[in-house]
């Protein structure tokens, strides 16, 4: 029985317990705030990229400036605030025209007061093109090999989808011829020279193959000229806002979209057009155009290598110094220097990439394998094979470190259970601790695929580039080029942002390009989770 | 004390394991003193005595498990079947065949039934799916599991209960037949049903095995055992058969523990 003139009874909150209560607080709104962060970055990315693929309405608006009458047809772009020298504030809105081959700039800024009238036409289209951006015109006329076709014909619309089919057949075809076969004739070419320098093959051989392939590479630049000409005959013509007007040569001819006329539906049809271009083609125009596939693939093959090199090193490192090594001082400053290699700043290990795996290694092999080539680089130049093994050393603490903490958390009486069955020691690593500790070890993998896909600055010593002409991996023999140079997402926004000649037109993909390397991450990351589960089951069930 | 082990022997049909003057330290501290005793064969002996005597050192001196542990040494010589652990012919990895273990904490690997009881098997590299089928079905029998589990070999050994996961651990240990049996209180994590249980197993395990068994709980050494040793602080203070170290033991020491005046 508590005494009488106690007020309190022995269980209730007393003062030091309640002066707790904030902490609790405290860290709540800590995470709140984190989750807030993560959530306000991730909208930002998500609202900016999807709204670049998002079709908007033209306005045509007649502007009236220093007396002169002007037609703009554009669409807006952000609305923002000038003060001039007299310290007048303008509102003035930035407008996207096009036309950037007849208007020079595909942005103008427009006092708002200069507007004298807005109106949305139904008849203005956006058209995408090969070259100079898009363009907003009204249509005039079809040019085909059969004769002029007016808007108004019933025919137009079907006229004009096949002429997209066949400008797209015809650079489909351009690019086989070009790009494959022309190729193909002239890697034989710089290989029978090599072999002629060498004396491997006979003059006389020589020069007939030689003849045989000149004519063959003439045979197909005919082909590809015949095309051209084929092209060149039929065209879309328009009219811009400003009345002049403009001509585009199926060659060049993307696609046209009624950007006014179009419904709901047609706009977010539409929309997913464009993210469908935007995901597979490549980059045209310094970037600032087309899509990012090359660098989705460089970024997603250069993780995958990445990860395949550095888990098998981080988990036998891991093993060795967990397992077998004597734990003394020499296993203690072995484990600080692996922490603090994961401290060293990313740029470092771009230095040693260059020095170590390109010009070292790279260069031995040239040296030993490729002399013919010389002085020509084959790996003795920055490509995605040095970037991934680059990036492996990179992550490899993070692997050590999670795959020791997996190994130092399986019991010792599972251990024990296993040699008490007679099981060596290699075996009790093999069957009974790497299985348990696999689930440990594959989120290190996670955790450093998510660190190596999101490196960029280490990349651009050892073989990020901005454009890369092919992937490393293709139909020409032997199919898998790691030495090839490759365009990697990361980069490609820093490119964008920073080095893009037309920073106006780049921003939308900027943003686009950062919510894809994040999709790519997550993507990545998931696919790595999921199997990390699956095997956790399996080792748990099955016979393995 | 070695007089008075010696005089017990002359009861013992065998002296299937010799432990002959073994000390045992770890580092510099001295865990196990001069200890002679013989253990018969196909009987059960249980190891008693308060917490730290050396009962558990001894008993995992019997398959050299101690020798996992950094910086120990031992004196004197153990010997099963008359040959010295430690000869150097001796290797560990088969005398661990021959002397199987089963642990305080019932520690099944994560993999399923079937691949539990065939472990000591697959990394003997014996993977004969019809005598490996034969081991399971044996040794489940043997270890009382075998109608509980036979319908689900092939799930994971972690959806078993306590009980049926030690007696798996038991399955485990007999299955690839050794001579011994180590056990090192079985039943400290279990709840008294399937204590009992495993109990009635070591009794009928008796007839295949020689059994060694460390316990804390005098009831179980007075239901299982043949032969009860008493050990305390790192010395045998009374060894001999059962009946006798519970009814009249010699020194009162033993005295004095088994009536729970200490421990």
């Amino acid at each position: 029985m508590p005494p009488a003139d106690s007020p309190k009874s022995a269980f209730a909150t007393t003062g030091r317990s309640r002066k707790g209560e904030p902490w609790v607080w405290l860290t709540a709104a800590g995470l709140a705030f984190g989750v807030a962060m993560a959530l306000g970055l991730f909208s930002l990315i998500l609202l900016k990229g999807m709204a670049s693929f998002w079709p908007q309405r033209i306005d045509l608006m007649e502007v009236s400036k220093d007396g002169v009458l002007q037609k703009i047809a554009g669409y807006v772009v952000q609305e923002t605030e000038r003060s001039d020298a007299t310290g007048v504030l303008h509102e003035e809105i930035q407008v996207f025209r096009g036309n950037k081959d007849v208007n020079g700039e595909a942005f103008k800024y427009i006092d708002r007061k200069q507007i004298k009238s807005t109106s949305r036409p139904e008849n203005l289209l956006l058209v995408e093109r090969i070259e100079y951006g898009p363009a907003i015109v009204t249509a005039t006329a079809l040019q085909t090999a059969a004769g002029r076709l007016e808007p108004s014909d019933p025919q137009f619309q079907r006229t004009l989808a096949e002429m997209l089919d066949r400008g797209a057949a015809g650079r489909a075809e351009l690019l086989k011829i070009e790009r494959k076969q022309i190729g193909a004739i002239s890697r034989e070419l710089e290989a029978l020279g090599r072999a002629e320098k060498s004396a491997q093959v006979a003059p006389d051989i020589g020069v007939n193959r030689r003849t045989d392939l000149q004519s063959s590479f003439d045979d197909l630049q005919k082909k590809a000229a015949a095309i051209r000409l084929d092209l060149t005959k039929s065209s879309f013509l328009g009219i811009a806002a400003d009345g002049r007007e403009m001509i585009f040569p199926a060659e060049k001819l993307l696609h046209v979209f009624p950007s006014n006329e179009a419904g709901l539906f047609a706009r977010i049809g539409e929309t997913f057009h464009r993210i469908w271009k935007f995901l597979k083609d490549d980059p045209r125009e310094a970037n600032t155009e087309g899509g990012v596939f090359p660098a989705i693939f460089g970024t997603v093959v250069m993780t995958l290598v990445m990860s395949l090199v550095v888990t098998p090193f981080g988990v036998i490192a891991a093993i060795y110094l967990r397992e077998y090594a004597k734990q003394g001082l020499m296993v203690r400053i072995v484990r600080i220097c692996v922490n603090n290699l994961a401290g060293v700043p990313s740029i470092v290990f771009g230095v040693f990439g260059l020095a170590f795996f390109v010009y070292f290694v790279g260069g031995g092999l040239d040296q030993w394998l490729f002399s013919d080539k010389l002085p020509t680089p084959t790996y003795g130049t920055p490509g995605i094979l040095w970037a991934s093994l680059t990036l492996a050393l990179l992550t490899l603490p993070v692997v050590i470190v999670a795959t020791e903490e997996a190994l130092s958390a399986v019991p010792r009486g599972v251990r024990e259970a296993a040699l008490a069955c007679g099981a060596s020691k290699w075996q009790t690593i093999q069957r009974v601790v790497l299985p348990a500790s696999l689930p440990g070890i594959l989120t290190g993998v996670i955790l450093a695929m998510a660190r190596g896909a999101g490196e960029v600055a280490p990349l651009m010593l050892v073989g990020v580039v901005k454009l890369a002409p092919s992937l490393p991996l293709d139909d020409i023999a032997p199919f898998i080029h790691p030495e090839r140079k490759f365009m990697h997402l990361g980069f490609h926004i820093y490119d964008l942002g920073f080095q893009s000649p037309d920073a106006e037109a780049a921003k939308p993909i900027v943003y686009a390009t950062a919510l894809l390397l994040i999709v790519v991450v997550v993507t990545l990351n998931l696919t790595a989770i999921i199997i990390r589960n699956r095997l956790k089951k399996r080792f748990a069930v099955s016979s393995f | 004390m070695s007089a008075a082990s010696h005089s017990v022997l002359a009861h013992a049909r065998h002296d299937f394991i010799k432990v002959d003057q073994f000390s045992f330290y770890y580092g510099e501290k001295q865990a196990i003193f001069d200890i002679c005793m013989d253990i018969p064969e196909k009987q059960i002996t249980a190891l008693i005595g308060p917490s730290g005597c050396g009962k558990s050192t001894l008993l995992r001196n019997l398959n050299r498990m101690n020798d996992l542990i950094d910086d120990v040494h031992h004196q004197g010589d153990i010997l099963i079947g008359g040959t010295s652990l430690y000869d150097p012919s001796v290797e560990v990895i088969s005398l661990r065949k021959r002397v199987g273990m089963v642990f305080q904490k019932y520690n099944p690997f994560a993999k399923s039934i079937y691949e539990n009881v065939v472990f000591s098997l697959r990394v003997a590299g014996r993977s004969g799916k019809k005598e490996l089928d034969e081991t399971v079905e044996r040794a489940l029998t043997s270890a009382a599991l075998w109608d509980e589990v036979k319908d689900r070999l092939h799930e994971s050994a972690f959806g078993l209960s306590g009980g049926q996961q030690q007696r798996l651990c038991i399955a485990r240990a007999i299955a690839n037949q050794p001579e011994i049996l180590l056990m090192d209180e079985p039943c400290a994590a279990l709840d008294p049903l399937a204590t009992l249980r495993i109990e009635e197993l070591i009794l009928d395990l008796k007839k295949q095995f020689t059994i060694v068994i460390v316990t804390h709980n005098m009831m179980q050494a007075t239901r299982c055992s043949d032969h009860t040793a008493f050990l305390y602080l790192g010395k045998l203070i009374e060894y001999g058969e059962t009946l006798q170290i519970f009814e009249r033991p010699k020194q009162t020491q033993t005295e004095a523990y088994i009536s729970g005046r200490f421990s």
